[in-house]
């Protein structure tokens, strides 16, 4: 069996998530169609995504094959995700510096394989000076954590 | 026209005060260095930088994000003729000539045409940009709902007919930034949608963290694990002189580039991208001797230079008159002039009038600023390139969560660019544009309205649409454009991407229109 094309998978997401927002206006009234209420655009625009991403599927069969994609820099890229998943969740817990410090830290030297002296050097460097930049000088409000930092 | 000269004179006052004078300076600066480096797009370089005009005053901000879009213009050129790599995709066709310059010892020259042309097409393109916008603004005062809704629709149609792939495609891009833009309280009726108990969602979904995710984080992502050790070679001064045939060679395609810019840069769609492309060809099928063209002609560097910097004044047409960004940069300005509180749309020229003359004017000085810094410092910018990657790209991160953090000092804005990351990371591998979302999510709020206002006019009649002869002419166009994008999708015929040469769309690692 040959595998699904790029537009194939793509245009099946589209569609499972117009079907989910077309389940989910269910309880936003609709008002009339001479009379829209707030559910009437999310409805309208949620019909139309879902006949544009049949479209996508249909008109896609002979494109190009999702399995022949190359995601050569996936560890890397699943790294840089998990930095930003890491700075929404300690942001306000640990404040910036302390966030910013380590999401470096572990990007420079983990992820990129940079040492560790080199890591930290411009983890330290880095989180402080943008801090005292943004914070201080352009009065940017950022969180802080335990211990002032 | 005294009366545009004095509102002129008037811009200019504001924009020669040393603090604008210093923001047209930094956004140029930064603009280059955004253009030069090839991980960083004009899109990517002011979304990330966004969020650092919050602090200003809004003709600041303007003035910085305008310095950052035309700065990266020229920018991008300096790469592309010295390294063969385009620093932002409206310079990939710089590289073809400018870097055959380079090989023949001639790079010192290809830059300096390229910035001369650039400059007098930006130059010119602002005067066209000057003249047009004020009387587009004054008849778009006729317009009640029914044609802002129809212009509106337009703007996404035009957009989407001229995305590279299928019109389908483009569509459903547009058609999931519209439905991200349903989410938060219904201004008409103060009725909550898609908020699931998150306060923060009740405000709707900010254009700040998705712009950011969907440009600034996706070019992260897509350039990631990539530590480029390019041969720098930067030309000395007395190499930038272009001899008297080179300069007599480039006067036409300048001109002929300047046109071709400033109209394609007005048309929703990556204008500042084709109008490069279209110069190039163009020129080639203009020129004596078409055999030159990639190997080394002038004409190959001074059409394509100046047509994708007058592109970028053309797109700022659209916007300040209308209030209808013709792409993903406009979009993102729109959104910081609505962040500073100011209503885009053909009354800005009458509520703001300093602002947009100030604009304007700051064009003008940026230009020069330009001219200045990408001539005898262009040695110091390619030495930017020297900088790893691997240390570049989690400063980046770093200067993104500042901004998106403190739109509202809110982590679930920093948790949305990290989805807008992931989501534009995976379409843009997958060849998809964005452009579309981020158009779909600014248009959102205006469209409803207008639409429900309009049926509110009428006691429910959608023929108010039809009508009214301005409504019912843009939505005609529209449905022409439909048509012909799905005509080219059942007949297999080149679509316009294809024909203008800009197919297919950016690919990994490579820069979004």
């Amino acid at each position: 069996m040959r595998s699904l094309t790029v537009d194939q998978v793509v245009g099946s997401v589209f569609a499972a998530f117009s079907l989910l927002v077309l389940w989910e206006t269910r309880g936003i009234p609709f008002g009339f169609l001479a009379e829209p209420g707030p559910g009437a655009m999310p409805t309208l625009l949620a019909t139309a995504l879902l006949a544009c991403s049949i479209a996508v599927v249909v008109g896609g069969r002979s494109g190009k094959r999702a399995a022949d994609v190359k995601w050569t820099e996936w560890r890397h890229a699943v790294g840089i995700l998990g930095a930003c998943a890491f700075i929404a969740f300690a942001l306000e817990r640990l404040g910036y510096r302390l966030t910013i410090l380590v999401m470096l830290l572990v990007l420079v030297s983990i992820v990129e394989k940079k040492g560790w002296i080199a890591g930290i050097v411009f983890a330290a460097c880095f989180s402080f000076a943008t801090h005292y930049l943004f914070n201080t000088l352009l009065r940017v409000p950022l969180p802080q954590g335990p211990f002032g930092l | 026209m005294v009366e545009t000269l004095h509102s002129l004179a008037n811009g200019f006052a504001v924009a020669l005060s040393p603090e604008v004078l210093m923001y047209a300076f930094v956004g140029c600066l930064v603009g280059t260095l955004v253009g030069v480096l090839p991980g960083v797009g004009p899109l990517g370089g002011i979304s990330l930088l966004l969020p650092v005009t919050y602090g200003l005053d809004a003709t600041s901000a303007l003035v910085l994000l305008a310095g950052i879009y035309y700065g990266a213009m020229y920018g991008g050129s300096t790469t592309s003729i010295l390294m063969r790599i385009p620093g932002e995709a409206a310079s990939v066709m710089t590289c073809i000539d400018g870097y055959a310059m380079t090989q023949k010892g001639r790079g010192g020259a290809a830059l300096a045409i390229a910035a001369v042309g650039s400059f007098v097409a930006g130059t010119l393109s602002i005067l066209g940009l000057m003249l047009l916008a004020p009387p587009l603004a004054e008849f778009a005062l006729r317009f009640g709902p029914p044609e802002n809704f129809a212009l509106m629709v337009l703007g996404l149609l035009v957009l989407a007919y001229m995305s590279s792939g299928p019109i389908t495609r483009s569509l459903s891009m547009a058609a999931l930034g519209l439905l991200l833009g349903m989410v938060g309280m219904d201004t008409m009726t103060g009725l909550f949608r898609f908020d699931y108990g998150v306060s923060e969602l009740g405000d709707g979904i900010g254009i700040v963290p998705v712009a950011v995710g969907l440009f600034g984080i996706s070019e992260i992502l897509l350039s990631a694990g990539r530590d480029s050790k390019a041969e720098i070679r930067a030309p000395r001064l007395r190499e930038l002189l272009p001899t008297r045939q080179e300069w007599r060679a480039s006067a036409a395609p300048i001109g002929r580039g300047t046109v071709l810019g400033f109209l394609i840069g007005i048309i929703p769609g990556p204008g500042h991208v084709i109008s490069s492309f279209v110069s190039y060809s163009v020129e080639r099928r203009l020129s004596r001797h078409p055999e030159r063209f990639g190997h080394g002609a002038i004409e190959g560097v001074a059409g394509p230079e100046s047509a994708n910097n007058s592109a970028t004044s053309g797109a700022f047409v659209p916007m300040l008159a209308l209030g209808l960004p013709s792409g993903a940069v406009p979009a993102i300005m729109l959104a910081a002039m609505m962040i500073h509180g100011i209503a885009p749309g053909p009354l800005l020229m009458q509520q703001q009038p300093e602002l947009f003359w100030a604009v304007i004017a700051s064009m003008y000085v940026g230009n020069v600023v330009l001219l200045i810094l990408n001539l005898p410092f262009v040695g110091i910018f390619v030495n930017i390139l020297r900088i790893p990657y691997s240390y570049l790209y989690p400063a980046l991160l770093a200067f993104a969560t500042i901004g998106v953090y403190s739109v509202n000092s809110s982590v679930v804005d920093v948790w949305m660019m990290a989805v807008a990351g992931l989501a534009g990371y995976v379409l843009r591998k997958l060849d998809y544009e964005i452009a579309p979302i981020i158009l779909g999510l600014v248009l959102a709020p205006m469209i409803e309205l207008s639409f429900r206002q309009s049926l509110a006019m009428s006691a429910g009649s959608y023929s108010i649409f039809f009508t009214h002869p301005i409504s019912a002419f843009m939505l005609l166009i529209g449905l022409t454009l439909l048509l012909l994008g799905m005509r080219s999708m059942f007949t297999r015929a080149a679509g316009p991407g294809a024909l203008m040469g800009i197919e297919p769309a950016a690919g990994p690692g490579q820069k979004q229109p």
